[in-house]
């Protein structure tokens, strides 16, 4: 028996092993630089090896090849997926970056080690010691992220989603106010995910049992040929959809996605919100429209119900929310609703809709919890709702962008939301799932009212005596705040720059 | 050829970029800005009727623009006669109310400059929404125009006024959400039929949509307008947020946005979708004449002046609607004169209502009382406007009321002799309503009033002479209207019945 080393094309995953280095390289940072001067090392390495995979993944423009033995496809939806998620983990890091707007320093635990309210935190907390273990820790957790959608077969799949999971529980548990609540977000995130990976586990195991290969493509082939079992093939598809769905926080798998949005540190829900989705909606993408493509009409039916429930759901319960950042959650659960019936449409129009959909929400989330960032009181960020009443009078610009990200999410014309909203849904329309849009629709109408209830709370209501103060923001959140504000506003007035773009990438190779 | 109507769109845009830019404290040079580009806005679209020919029913000064290549939207603008009418009652009425407004927003939540950037920002979008040929591009205008309306009656409107602006948002986007269901559904057809998608309004009626469908299609974005117009049952907003907001605001609401709910229906729905629209009519006939009556029983017994005139409007949204619906060139025809009409004698209601109530601090009819001896001119403008209203022959709304009235007879006698019971009941609620608070002996309070200044009377000059220009001489209107209106039967492929003689 010969053995024979696997061809790699660097160039092909050079995006990826630009980031992965650069997390290596923050990992030696960590561990050799005396503490002071690691951030000034931290921050520049972030940011220089996520433009670094950009500029790769560029270059890569029109590529269309299998890679590294079968389970890198760099294709047209790999590279869009990927350049979106550089480009908002560039925001991403500059808000987890951000060191001017609390008072203590930063967004994150001095020690994570140390429980909270011990002696070892007091002791930290004095010292002024300030981590950035999360930068080595964001890295990680994007070459997963950028793994995820490019995966080629099952456990290609599965590692990219632990890569990509693993940091983000860690990175959950590191705020530096409210420990208890973060520790708490970061133990449930941790438990459920481990569970929901276990079930995707399980899935790839059946499928690699009826189709005798983990390859999405040799799936494919082996559908085609309805090879074997049905049932072993459905149970597969079921228990991987599982794994999937809870990485998007589709109903009934969403249960973690309040408590960890609004326990895990503002800038790491946003990073979390936005990079999560557009990755683990990608590997759903391609899986569903790659390696299931031939069994349609069975997971239609399934992933339609999930929708509708999803969309329903989402939008209900945020109306009930007190806390703007578990209103957020709440919505991101409804937008998961959205973006699924793009996925259910299954045609190329529901490709390209969906990844426009994925680039106009990631960066309206991610500017949206960006203000949050900036909203605070003595107890840092004031997310109860009420402390928002009368912010138009304190701050009006600060209020108006918020009530730009939050009309954008709501879907009204001139944003892009609205775009994503009508591609997803005329692609779901024209593959025959007019119950779909109309469900979409009213949920959408639904889900207007409690973006509205908060622009009547800051603009329409008085300003609290005791009220939060509204921080001007520093250079790097307000970069990051003027990025995301500047691509809503682009995507909702001219669309073809990036629509065009997702219609030349929606094809995928296998 | 010059681009008419993206000049339209664009002055206003740029004069409330301008104010907004304005320093702070600088009040008096955002009025006269907004001012300025209105008028400006203004002369423009009076120049721009030397370009259009009266005698076509053609979309004219028509642009188009790619904008959105991969859904084939367009930037596309163009005005038929209709259009061309409510554009112009956009114009016209947009300076007067920013001069009726120059001291209204000095209460609000925000500055005076955001106010004035509002109302110039909410011209361009009706300027827009009327001259859209694009159905997306309409919708896009018909969706954006909410949200100027909804900080102009939240931050500047009265005492209720949160309550209200929510409520005015959330109907209005229920029923546009609605809309956007049907205007998708229609993008796939028009893809699956022409090969490729398009949204211009004239293609669009070329599409042969299965019958059911259609009705869905149809309801859709029929209930969109029927918020927006508002038809009873779909109307509650109305008197809420017409009360809340500055009168100024109310003018523009009820006079110029809630009649994109009547051109919808004209422009959209019939030439669209024209066999649900005849199988819906008996069932929207009677749902405009519950309106007609309802609005005007309801008027009567108003205490509140602003919510009284808010109720009259549904009474005469409903005859528009029954116009819309009963099919005949008269009807139609009346229905778009009566679009305008109504427009400059809401106007003027709601201007002349607001100063009233804001010398007396109260909107309350039973405050009022004996102005005629204290404020002759305020109270003379107003008995005009009143009479108006009622439909008095000699003024402009009398023509259009009859007009939809016999329109409606010859297809649904029965509809229009319970229609002709509203204007009964409209003599009532506005004698009434000027018996009390003009004549009789001076109600206490109301001995010092004030009687209208010289920026008053200016801006309430031209509403009241164009009410009486057009009560004598509706032709110009009748002109340019007519042709489309022709071509809209000629769509939906209806005639008009036979006039049958005596036997």
């Amino acid at each position: 028996m010969n053995f024979h080393a696997p061809a790699i094309e660097y160039r092909e995953v050079l995006p990826i092993l630009i980031v992965l280095g650069g997390a290596l390289l923050a990992v030696l940072v960590e561990a050799f630089l005396p503490r002071a001067r690691r951030y000034g090392f931290q921050v520049p390495i972030s940011l220089v090896s996520i433009v670094a995979a950009f500029v790769a993944v560029l270059r890569l423009h029109g590529t269309s090849h299998i890679a590294a033995e079968g389970s890198v496809i760099v294709d047209g939806p790999t590279l869009f997926l990927q350049g979106t998620l550089l480009l908002l983990a560039f925001c991403g890091v500059l808000l987890i970056a951000e060191r001017n707007l609390d008072s203590s320093g930063s967004a994150f635990a001095a020690q994570a080690s140390a429980a909270p309210g011990s002696d070892a935190e007091r002791t930290a907390l004095a010292a002024g010691v300030i981590q950035t273990e999360v930068f080595p820790l964001t890295l990680f957790a994007l070459s997963g992220a950028l793994l995820f959608p490019a995966a080629g077969d099952l456990l290609t799949m599965f590692v990219a989603l632990e890569v990509l999971s693993l940091p983000l529980y860690l990175m959950s548990g590191l705020a530096r106010r409210r420990r208890l609540l973060s520790q708490e977000a970061a133990l449930k995130y941790f438990l459920l995910g481990a569970f929901s990976s276990a079930f995707f586990l399980y899935g790839a195991a059946l499928i690699y049992g009826y189709a005798g290969t983990v390859s999405l493509g040799g799936i494919r082939e082996a559908v085609s040929s309805n090879a074997g079992n049905d049932i072993i093939i459905l149970l597969g598809v079921a228990l991987i959809s599982v794994g999937l769905l809870f990485k998007v926080s589709a109903v009934p798998f969403h249960a973690w996605t309040p408590d960890v949005y609004q326990g895990a540190p503002t800038p790491v829900t946003a990073f979390m919100a936005a990079c999560t989705k557009v990755a683990a909606f990608g590997a759903i993408l391609r899986l569903f429209y790659v390696g299931l493509a031939g069994l349609r009409w069975d997971w239609r039916p399934m992933l339609t119900g999930i929708a509708i429930v999803t969309m329903i759901l989402g939008a209900l319960l945020a109306l009930t929310q007190t806390d703007m950042k578990r209103m957020l959650a709440y919505s991101s659960i409804a937008h998961a609703g959205f973006i699924l019936t793009g996925v259910i449409a299954s045609n190329k129009a529901g490709l390209e809709g969906s990844l426009f959909y994925l680039v106009a929400y990631g960066f309206t989330t991610i500017g949206a919890f960006a203000i949050i960032t900036l909203v605070r009181d003595s107890g840092g960020e004031a997310t109860h709702l009420s402390k928002w009443s009368g912010l138009a009078r304190r701050s009006p610009i600060v209020a108006t962008t918020y009530g730009f990200f939050l009309l954008a999410l709501a879907g009204i014309p001139l944003t892009s939301g609205f775009v994503g909203k009508f591609a997803v849904f005329s692609a779901a329309y024209s593959s025959g799932s007019a119950a779909l849009v109309v469900v979409g629709v009213l949920s959408s109408a639904v889900a207007a009212f409690f973006y509205i209830r908060v622009i009547v709370l800051m603009f329409f209501s008085e300003p609290k005596e005791d009220g939060p103060t509204v921080v001007v923001p520093p250079l790097m959140t307000a970069t990051a705040i003027t990025i995301s504000a500047a691509v809503t506003l682009v995507l909702g007035v001219w669309p073809s720059l990036v629509l065009d773009l997702a219609k030349s990438a929606a094809l995928f190779t296998f | 050829m010059f681009p008419w109507l993206t000049t339209l769109i664009l002055i206003p845009a740029l004069g409330s970029s301008a104010i907004a830019l304005l320093p702070k404290g600088r009040d008096l040079l955002a009025k006269q800005v907004a001012l300025g580009s209105s008028l400006l806005t203004l002369i423009v679209s009076l120049l721009m009727l030397l370009d259009f020919q009266k005698n076509s029913p053609d979309l004219q000064l028509a642009e188009s623009h790619d904008w959105i290549a991969t859904f084939g939207i367009k930037y596309a603008l163009g005005v038929d006669g209709i259009a061309l009418m409510l554009v112009l009652l956009a114009t016209i009425l947009a300076p007067i109310v920013i001069l009726a407004s120059w001291n209204e927003a000095e209460n609000g939540r925000f500055s005076v400059k955001t106010f004035f950037a509002l109302l110039l920002i909410l011209e361009t979008f009706m300027v827009g929404v009327f001259a859209a040929t694009d159905v997306f591009l309409f919708y896009v205008f018909f969706e954006a125009m909410l949200i100027p309306v909804y900080f102009l009656i939240g931050s500047f409107g009265g005492a209720q006024r949160s309550y209200a602006a929510v409520k005015f948002l959330l109907y209005s986007l229920f029923g546009g959400l609605l809309m956007l269901a049907s205007v998708i559904a229609l993008y796939v057809i028009s893809k699956d039929q022409l090969g490729a998608p398009t949204f211009d309004i004239t293609a669009l009626t070329h599409l042969q949509i299965d019958a059911h469908l259609q009705r869905w299609l149809f309801l859709g974005f029929f209930i969109a307008f029927a918020i927006k117009a508002p038809l009873w049952p779909f109307h509650t907003w109305l008197p809420d947020a017409a009360s809340a907001a500055t009168p100024g605001t109310a003018v523009l609401l009820v006079g110029v946005l809630d009649k994109v709910g009547t051109f919808g229906m004209l422009h959209y729905c019939l030439p669209l979708f024209p066999e649900a629209a005849k199988f819906f009519t008996p069932v929207i006939i009677v749902l405009s004449v519950i309106s007609v009556i309802y609005g005007a029983l309801l008027a009567i017994g108003q205490t509140d002046i602003k919510r009284l005139i808010a109720f009259t409007s549904i009474s005469h949204f409903g005859f528009i609607t029954l116009g819309i619906f009963a099919m005949t060139s008269q009807g139609q025809s009346g229905a778009t004169l009566y679009m305008v009409n109504h427009g400059f004698s809401t106007a003027a209601l709601f201007l002349i209502a607001g100063w009233m109530i804001s010398r007396r601090k109260s909107s309350l009819i039973s405050d009022f009382g004996g102005l005629q001896r204290v404020t002759p001119v305020m109270a003379w403008t107003f008995f005009i406007a009143g009479m108006s209203a009622l439909a008095l022959p000699g003024l402009s709304s009398f023509v259009s009321e009859f007009l939809v009235l016999v329109g409606t007879y010859t297809r649904y006698p029965w509809a229009a002799i319970v229609a002709t019971v509203g204007i009964i009941l409209a003599a009532l609620y506005v004698l009434l309503l000027v018996q009390r608070s003009l004549h009789g002996p001076v109600a206490p309070g109301n001995e010092n009033l004030p009687d209208l200044n010289r920026r008053e009377m200016i801006a309430i000059a031209p509403v009241l002479a164009i009410i009486i220009i057009l009560g004598f001489f509706p032709k110009p209107i009748l002109d340019v209207v007519n042709p489309t209106v022709a071509h809209t039967m000629q769509v939906v492929g209806v005639t008009d019945p036979a006039p049958t003689g005596g036997k």
